[in-house]
């Protein structure tokens, strides 16, 4: 009972924190979940992460489902995913009520704006520590010496397949993946 | 608003097959509403697309979720928000609940772990890639204030160590401030 409503506190305070959606999520879950709770690793972020590529559903769902299954079962990831919905749905909701009947409320708009450059700032955060993961292992600086160039080739090329060539998420990942097997499983890198 | 008539079975299963075929985050929703909201069942207009899509980006969690909330509001009331929800939630709760169970096998597997090496570095692209986007805009709206709170908050975040939670209520009462004294100054026709 105790470890659901620490599940369901700590994923309504991701939920409640999160602006701006899907990646906007990342720095939050990485607060509470990895290095408060530790009820995930890094390794096991980027995996989510990545299995959200794949599967449809956002990854603030994504990762409370999962985290709550390992972490009790499934009520675990119910309760989980509501914590992590509930404000949002409820503050869109009243939003848009307020939104009909007294349409523009100034200030509230200027607290939106300045939170949606924040967000990009904290996922620009985000991207940093999971590109220093995945390229050296560690999100310290200095900690580890060793660069994984293999790594560094895959997301330099597939930032320019992205940028230039307006490539879909769904073919980097294919196509990133494929080279991934061919470079660390085939030729052992 | 008048409304039209919309079963709640109906409500429910466009919600699940809306959020069982969305792949790459809640952005890809809206138009999917539009098809089936607006053009097949001419529930609402694209105008009120617009406000709703705002409404649920301007809040905080998974775009998407909240979207599902604010279009079944918008066509059934309170119950067609907590069915659009539920809707929306099932197919990647029980997606994600099956991965849960086989990750330990999943991931100690040699050519998966291969192959998600991989993706991880193209995750990292994507990451990049929708920062750069998203700055662009921000930077786009050329308000001084933005201009500062993003990379201040990134420096705060990935430099300092600053708690993101404290980021965030500070960006929000500072934005809060900043708008009500330049607003006051306008009225009283004092430009300092």
């Amino acid at each position: 009972m105790e470890l659901l409503f620490n599940l369901f506190v700590n994923f309504l305070q991701v939920g409640l924190f999160s602006f701006g959606g899907g990646y906007a999520t990342i720095p939050l879950i990485q607060e509470y979940i990895v290095e408060t709770q530790h009820w995930l690793t890094y390794g096991e972020l980027t995996d989510i992460l990545t299995i959200s590529q794949m599967t449809p559903g956002p990854i603030a769902v994504n990762t409370s489902t999962f985290v709550g299954t390992r972490i009790a079962g499934l009520p675990g990831a119910v309760v989980a995913t509501v914590g992590c919905v509930i404000s949002g749905v409820l503050m869109a909701t009243i939003l848009y009520y307020l939104f009909r009947r007294y349409s523009g409320i100034q200030g509230v708009t200027d607290v939106l704006a300045g939170l949606r450059a924040t967000s990009v700032g904290l996922i620009a955060a985000s991207a940093c520590t999971i590109l220093m993961i995945a390229l050296t292992g560690s999100s310290e600086f200095g900690e580890s010496t060793q660069m994984s160039l293999a790594t560094a080739g895959i997301f330099a090329g597939m930032l320019v397949l992205l940028r230039k060539w307006k490539w879909s998420p769904m073919l980097v990942m294919l196509v990133s993946g494929g080279i991934g097997l061919l470079l660390f499983g085939a030729l052992g890198l | 608003m008048e409304q039209k008539k919309v079963s709640l079975l109906w409500l429910f299963g466009i919600n699940l097959f809306i959020s069982a075929f969305t792949f790459g985050g809640g952005y890809v929703v809206v138009p999917m509403i539009r098809k089936y909201y607006v053009q097949k069942k001419g529930l609402f207009d694209e105008k009120e697309l617009m406000d709703l899509a705002a409404c649920a980006q301007s809040s905080p969690g998974a775009i998407a979720v909240n979207l599902a909330a604010v279009t079944g509001y918008r066509v059934a009331g309170k119950k067609g928000v907590l069915i659009g929800c539920v809707g929306a939630v099932i197919p990647p709760l029980i997606i994600l609940t099956a991965i849960s169970f086989f990750y330990a096998a999943f991931s100690e597997n040699q050519i998966v772990r291969a192959v998600l090496r991989g993706m991880e570095a193209g995750v990292c692209a994507l990451v990049v890639d929708v920062v750069l986007d998203m700055g662009r805009a921000v930077f786009q709206e050329k308000n001084r204030l933005l201009n500062i709170l993003l990379p201040a908050s990134f420096v705060l975040v990935f430099f300092l160590q600053a708690n993101v939670v404290f980021v965030i209520a500070g960006s929000a009462a500072v934005s809060f401030a900043v708008g009500l004294i330049s607003r006051r100054r306008k009225r009283d026709g004092t430009a300092v």
